[in-house]
């Protein structure tokens, strides 16, 4: 192929860091997927191409659960924190005029703090004898400390919800910064009140906001190990801690990479199947 | 809508707002409150002011060669991504060239990859290829992961580079390196030091790939790991969150004011954005 001067000055421009992110990325993607369909014994590893690690991931009941709660809990950590943050995002947009990067800066500060001392700091606010449940008994509305709070799912769900705020807040906001006000004006002239204006015009058009953000909280919080360690007790696990148990303690890498190769592409799938529908439903105005 | 209405709807917006805002802040805000609380247990009610904690801190060996080595890994990440981005943001602002798209969209993945899947992955090619885990390994992942940050950021800065500019100095007689020292350089560096300083906080932070390719030195978010389990620690390890809070949101205010600089030197209205 022939490149012209322009063309080529841009390649050998990003090539350093195109051939790091090869080298880095590509090959280990490329190395783990190998990876899954080996063997390992103790610490030789058996290169002989088997589905065993795959049959063992999708039916031990075992994987298999923790799979499946991690895709449930991501979707609703998702959902939870979508939701939350879109009217976070439109009052910004909609109704603050002075000193919006100010808001921005305000909801960003959290996430800097250290994310490990964040995850601890929910297991102090919704323990047995933590924040709310002290605050709670304090103000004499319960008697007993809510215990449905820590060790569990909940727990999982709150915390990632917190963690991932900005990153749900921030996509819908620039969607939503976006829209041409004189649409929403005309809305109006025409007859459209507030409810339905909004689900006509403003929805659709935060669309690319909205899937953006969903895609943005779904796929790495289907790989968070930290939030599940610490807040979500035995029945709170999600995939990887298992992923990390096989690559630490168990010794079985082959059937680890199986694991993350599995639960990348569910996640994947269903991160398509997202963006293809929210792509349909916000790709024109009705 | 009425008047009235949307007076009303917007009130409880603000509501809704403010709510959230405490729900964003409610464990950073307990963080200074435990840490300079003189309990040695983590719960309510407070028991009196101490700032023995942050004493605590300042002989401890281990936590001081954490730090150490989180510095290290942070400036190292710091500098080497930026560079890297920096090559890729040009490319991708100033020329067109087949696959432009696909190939930043490749480099840009891991913003969207969870962390053990990058971790994963580059552990055991280095298992295969024989290397011994270090901070050096660390830092490579680090690189991957703040690349797309620092593109993100350089990005606005070589996007908003008059190109007259450029061609003014090659017509003065100006080298292709002469241009980008006395040019294009300056212009975009507050664009550079906002990228050296956002990716340095995200190195600093960074847990699950230091976790996973670290050998036997600690990082400091490995450190504070290890002493989560032990309640006795927690306290100081509060003291030691505060003082990293308050250094990041030093470092995000600088970054900050050097990004609104750069669009300012560059003439565009992005000054109005800032919240300085």
């Amino acid at each position: 192929m022939i490149l012209n001067r322009e063309a080529r000055q841009g390649l050998t421009l990003i090539s350093p860091t195109l051939v790091y992110a090869l080298l880095l990325l590509a090959a280990p993607l490329l190395t783990v997927v190998t990876f899954s369909f080996w063997t390992q014994d103790y610490l030789d590893i058996d290169t002989t191409i088997t589905l065993n690690n795959y049959r063992e991931a999708w039916t031990q009941p075992i994987y298999r659960t923790l799979i499946f709660r991690s895709l449930w809990v991501s979707l609703i950590v998702t959902l939870v924190t979508v939701i939350l943050a879109f009217p976070i995002a439109y009052y910004l947009s909609f109704h603050v005029t002075r000193r919006k990067a100010l808001w921005l800066f305000l909801i960003t500060i959290p996430f800097w703090t250290s994310y490990l001392l964040r995850v601890f700091l929910w297991k102090v606010i919704l323990g047995y004898n933590g924040v709310l449940n002290s605050a709670l008994t304090g103000l004499g509305i319960i008697d007993e400390p809510l215990t449905f709070l820590l060790y569990n799912v909940n727990a999982v769900v709150i915390t990632l919800a917190h963690a991932w705020a900005p990153f749900a807040i921030l996509p819908i906001f620039v969607a939503l910064e976006k829209i041409d006000r004189s649409l929403l004006e005309a809305a109006e002239d025409l007859g459209d009140g507030a409810v339905r204006r909004f689900f006509r015009v403003t929805l659709p058009l935060a669309m690319p906001g909205v899937i953006a953000s969903t895609l943005i909280v779904l796929i790495p919080t289907v790989g968070d190990f930290v939030t599940p360690r610490l807040v979500g007790g035995t029945d709170g696990l999600m995939i990887s801690n298992m992923i990390q148990i096989q690559f630490g303690k168990a010794n079985n890498a082959p059937l680890g990479a199986a694991l993350a190769v599995s639960s990348m592409v569910i996640v994947s799938s269903i991160s398509l199947v997202i963006f293809l529908v929210g792509k349909k439903f916000g790709g024109r105005v009705q | 809508m009425r008047p009235g209405r949307a007076k009303k709807l917007w009130n409880w917006l603000a509501v809704y707002a403010f709510l959230y805002m405490v729900f964003l802040y409610a464990p950073v805000i307990l963080l200074p409150l435990f840490a300079f609380n003189e309990s040695t247990i983590i719960a309510f009610p407070l028991s009196g002011f101490t700032t023995e904690w942050f004493t605590v801190l300042v002989n401890n060996d281990a936590l001081a060669r954490s730090v150490e080595n989180s510095l290290f890994v942070a400036v190292t990440t710091a500098v080497v991504s930026t560079l890297l981005g920096a090559c890729a943001a040009r490319a991708a602002a100033r020329y067109r060239f087949p696959g432009q798209k696909g190939v930043i969209g490749f480099i840009m993945l891991p913003l969207v990859l969870p962390e053990i899947i990058v971790a994963v992955a580059l552990l055991v090619v280095l298992m295969q290829l024989g290397f011994s885990l270090s901070l050096w390994t660390v830092i490579a992942g680090h690189i991957l992961i703040c690349m797309p940050y620092s593109i993100a950021i350089l990005s606005s800065a070589f996007q908003g580079l008059d190109r007259n500019l450029e061609e003014a100095s090659f017509d003065l007689g100006e080298t292709n390196w002469g241009t980008f020292k006395r040019v294009i350089f300056p212009l975009v560096l507050p664009g550079v030091i906002s990228s050296l300083l956002i990716t340095f906080t995200i190195s600093l932070d960074e847990f699950i790939i230091a976790f996973f390719l670290t050998g036997t030195d600690a990082t400091l978010p490995v450190y504070i790991w290890s002493q989560l389990r032990f309640p006795s620690k927690l306290p100081s390890i509060m003291a030691l969150g505060t003082i990293l809070l308050v250094l990041s949101i030093i470092l995000l205010i600088l970054a900050e004011w050097f990004r609104q600089r750069s669009a300012k030197r560059q003439g565009v209205e992005a000054a109005a954005g800032g919240f300085i």
